[in-house]
């Protein structure tokens, strides 16, 4: 702490949030210092979210206070926060793709607004801070990274005293966050304070001055972030050492193998006005080996799924598997050629939210497990058998006996819908953000059973935004920007900072001068 | 006031859920009878117990309710797949009007191949009727609730006019009706009261009971209505779920249109039925979209068909009451329905859990 007489920016005492049957928060304490960068770390669904949407009014604690300035405050709504002076920057914007950025600005302001007067401003603080961005530029144009500045403009332009940032570089390249970074200690430096929601240690070593830690609700321990190491800080976050990965035992791969997997030139046009187009995609995944797409959000990678899988087919050459061209193919004919596919989206594209876990047994294997359909007939006998198997072989914790899918955590759900392509031993598996909101403990599962799978010899695409985990688990990585792909590189070979130029689209313009010179 | 979503859904309350819709609509009718001035325990005895006390009523009850069973069990498969077609009465008038182009044509063609055409020709006219919207959604994006709605219009104008103009029966006296049916143009009797599509509409219900929750199509009709990522991702095509279940609901009632004029009404004119297609809507939703749950549904609206007569004769009440009371049960359906998934929420006692926080 800098000065030990000030007052408190803000203070929240004895925080409980009760929901349901979960304590979201435990007797919390948190306190926040004028001018200080505080870091908020835990684990997905360790409370941050629940406590920093009560700061910012969003959501009402069952019982404990909030002080602001020692001023005992009831935030009973967000306009109540941004009142008092405290901004947030969400981790899922709130932008209209359609509308201008300084429309957008305008929109989340109070009162009528002229839009030339409103645009000056904005190109002011863009200015004085670092953040270039045009008033005038229409948000589905934007990069992830500038939508974020979009966001964090809106907040200056009230003047906060508290900026709250939940996990702000998780859309970002490391270059970007690097800047944001400098934007940060800025703002720290003229007084505002930062309240750094994260669960990336190495940044928070570099960036915070205090760190607060949650786990299952309740605050561990207050710390300097600066004097932990990052495996003292993940100790504290988990509560125990994570189960490390095994090292690989480096198979074989010769490049004179057939591929498993081979995209060839594969596009495909953008789906709807922001959707992002697929350029001239070409890959290929051997048999044993973990291929990963690294890349920021929204840059094609959801597309890029659906190409692969077939629920949006593309031209028959352009995907082969084993030789055979499947590009025409449906996702059923895929799966009964032996691919197995995890999507992104756990809930509503993986999984039917409101229907039983062994019902959903049946969504991707209807075609392929003859235990549970046959002659067109459902066997919930079977199913039911296929579910228990795979909660009991990859640790999915759940209340009921058989509960409807939405009733998991996510992390839990993960690892069902994981385990239920994984059983199969298909001979290729196409996974979309493999650990996304999956807790350490799950993701290190999920990371093994994945090198397993591709150890036993079948060929394995991973799509992450994680770079920790692609450094982890891949032999080749390939960077994903604006739907263009980057050629795929023995991981050893490769360092952040050069897949950080890539995913801000470093290898675009070489392609595009190929293509002009051919 | 406003709606918040609550954590859990009761199961016991989902299955509740149309009896207490039911027994609202029972306490608002006795409010209604009550204010025109009637005894409310007299006249609900009349509307809904009396129906059930003579062998012929009961016998008519499961004839009325025939139809609603057959169009309610399309619809509620349809409805599982969030197709909403609306445009059932539509359809049971083009299942009519095909079907009853063969006695129109074919006057004194007797043989039991003439109700097998006739019952084929009314499932393919459901079917062509539906099929209009279901492309029309498919190809263009269009409102199916609003295409199936207004295709009911057109056709119920179509039959208007071919039963006053080139299909009126010559030795009618000009009366807007086609030839009278007879002989194997209608349908065979199991017994005094009851037709052989009484039968065929149960069969049909648990049938389509059985493909609901026991096949693959039914799971992927259910999976397409609860989350068409999911259903992409499970290999199955919403379009083509969409076609499905506008042609199986659109062509169950065709049948139901040429059960009809084969049966009660004998005949083609203006009026071939009171309503069934609309009614088989609320039939579908008390029925928890379930075909075997459609068949005590149907039954159900049928009786409210009944009592309607009933207190219409009885206590000289207008049968108009028959269409308010259908709509004040299909009203609490939907309100029980919402309020078990949501739960009101007024500003002052959000105010008061934050004051007491």
């Amino acid at each position: 702490m800098t000065e030990a007489s000030a007052t408190p920016l803000l203070e929240a005492r004895n925080i409980v949030k009760v929901f349901g049957a979960l304590r979201a928060n435990d007797d919390v304490n948190l306190t926040i210092m004028p001018g200080e960068i505080h870091a908020f770390l835990g684990e997905n669904g360790a409370g941050k979210s629940t406590l920093v949407k009560m700061i910012y009014g969003a959501l009402q604690p069952t019982s404990g206070q909030f002080f602001w300035k020692g001023r005992h405050v009831i935030p009973a709504s967000p306009s109540v926060a941004r009142h008092l002076g405290i901004g947030m920057v969400f981790q899922h914007f709130s932008l209209f793709d359609s509308l201008t950025v300084a429309e957008n600005i305008a929109l989340a302001m109070p009162g009528p607004h002229d839009i030339a007067a409103l645009s000056d401003r904005i190109s002011k603080v863009s200015a004085s801070y670092g953040l270039p961005i045009s008033p005038t530029a229409i948000v589905g144009d934007l990069s992830v990274g500038e939508r974020q500045r979009i966001e964090i403009i809106r907040c200056l332009l009230q003047e906060p005293q508290l900026l709250i940032m939940d996990e702000p570089t998780s859309v970002l390249t490391p270059q970007e966050a690097d800047q944001l970074f400098v934007v940060l200690k800025r703002l720290a430096s003229e007084g505002c304070s930062v309240l750094y929601i994260s669960h990336r240690l190495e940044e928070v070593k570099a960036l915070c001055d205090t760190a607060t830690i949650l786990r299952h609700g309740k605050v561990v321990a207050h710390v300097d972030p600066r004097k932990e190491t990052a495996a003292s800080l993940a100790r504290l976050m988990v509560g125990g050492d994570i189960h490390a990965i095994k090292p690989r035992v480096s198979a074989a791969r010769g490049g004179e193998a057939t591929p498993r997997l081979e995209l060839r030139h594969l596009s495909l046009p953008a789906d709807g006005a922001f959707g992002v187009a697929l350029k001239d995609v070409s890959l290929s995944v051997a048999a044993g080996e973990v291929v990963a797409i690294a890349g920021v959000a929204g840059n094609g990678q959801g597309e890029f799924f659906d190409a692969v899988s077939g629920e949006r087919p593309v031209a028959a050459d352009m995907m082969l598997l084993d030789g055979v061209a499947l590009g025409q193919a449906s996702i059923t004919a895929r799966r009964k050629a032996g691919a197995a596919f995890v999507p992104e989206e756990r809930l509503g594209h993986g999984a039917v939210p409101t229907m039983t876990l062994s019902l959903n047994m049946i969504l991707s294997r209807h075609a392929v497990d003859p235990a549970l359909v046959s002659a067109g007939v459902l066997k919930p006998e079977g199913a039911r058998v296929a579910a228990e198997r795979i909660i009991k072989t990859f640790d999915v914790r759940k209340g009921k006996p058989d509960p409807e899918a939405r009733a998991l955590s996510g992390g839990n759900l993960q690892k069902y819908v994981v385990g239920r392509e994984l059983e199969l031993k298909p001979k290729l598996l196409v996974i979309n953000q493999p650990t996304w909101g999956v807790d350490a403990g799950a993701a290190a599962a999920i990371r093994q059973a994945l090198i397993d799978l591709a150890v036993s010899g079948s060929a394995v695409l991973v799509i992450s935004q994680d770079l920790d985990e692609i450094f982890e688990i891949a032999d080749r990585i390939a960077v994903i920007s604006r739907g263009q792909l980057s050629e795929a590189r023995p991981a050893q070979e490769m360092t952040r900072e050069e897949i950080g130029l890539l995913m801000a689209g470093a290898h675009e313009d070489r392609k595009g001068a190929a293509h002009h010179a051919a | 006031m406003r709606l918040e979503k609550r954590p859990e859904r009761s199961a016991a309350m989902a299955l509740a859920s149309p009896f207490i819709a039911l027994a609202l609509t029972i306490v608002t009718a006795a409010i209604i009878f009550a204010l025109r001035g009637n005894n409310p325990l007299a006249a609900l005895y009349v509307y809904f117990i009396e129906p059930l006390t003579a062998l012929w009523s009961v016998e008519q009850l499961l004839v009325k309710a025939s139809p609603l069973i057959l169009i309610g069990a399309g619809l509620s498969v349809c409805y599982r797949a969030n197709v909403w077609n609306i445009g059932a009465e539509g359809q049971l008038t083009a299942g009519a009007i095909l079907a009853g182009a063969v006695p129109v044509f074919f006057p004194a063609w007797q043989s039991p191949l003439v109700l097998l055409v006739m019952v084929a020709l009314g499932v393919l006219g459901g079917m062509m009727w539906a099929a209009i919207p279901a492309f029309l959604r498919n190809r263009f994006s269009a409102n199916e609730i609003l295409t199936s709605l207004m295709l009911v219009y057109v056709v119920q104008l179509l039959l208007d006019y071919l039963v006053r103009g080139p299909w009126r029966d010559p030795q009618g006296f000009n009366f807007p009706k086609s030839v009278t049916f007879e002989g194997w143009q209608l349908l065979p009797y199991l017994t005094s009261g009851i037709h052989l599509g009484v039968l065929i509409a149960f069969i049909v219900a648990l049938v389509l009971g059985y493909v609901v929750s026991r096949t693959l199509k039914g799971y992927e009709i259910t999976v397409t209505g609860l989350s068409t990522r999911a259903a992409r991702f499970s290999g199955f095509s919403e379009k083509r779920t969409v076609m499905f279940c506008m042609l199986l609901s659109g062509g169950l009632a065709g049948l139901a249109g040429a059960f009809e004029i084969s049966s009660v009404v004998g005949q083609l004119q203006p009026q071939i039925s009171p309503g069934y297609g609309f009614a088989a809507i609320i039939v579908a939703f008390l029925g928890r979209l379930n075909p075997v749950g459609v068949i005590f549904a149907g039954l159900l609206l049928a009786l409210s068909y009944i009592g309607g007569e009933a207190v219409q004769t009885a206590l000289q009440i207008p049968d108009k009451i028959t269409r308010v009371i259908q709509g004040i049960l299909l009203f609490y359906i939907l309100a029980c329905d919402t309020l078990i998934t949501y739960r009101i929420v007024s500003p002052a006692s959000r105010a008061a859990a934050a004051a007491g926080a």
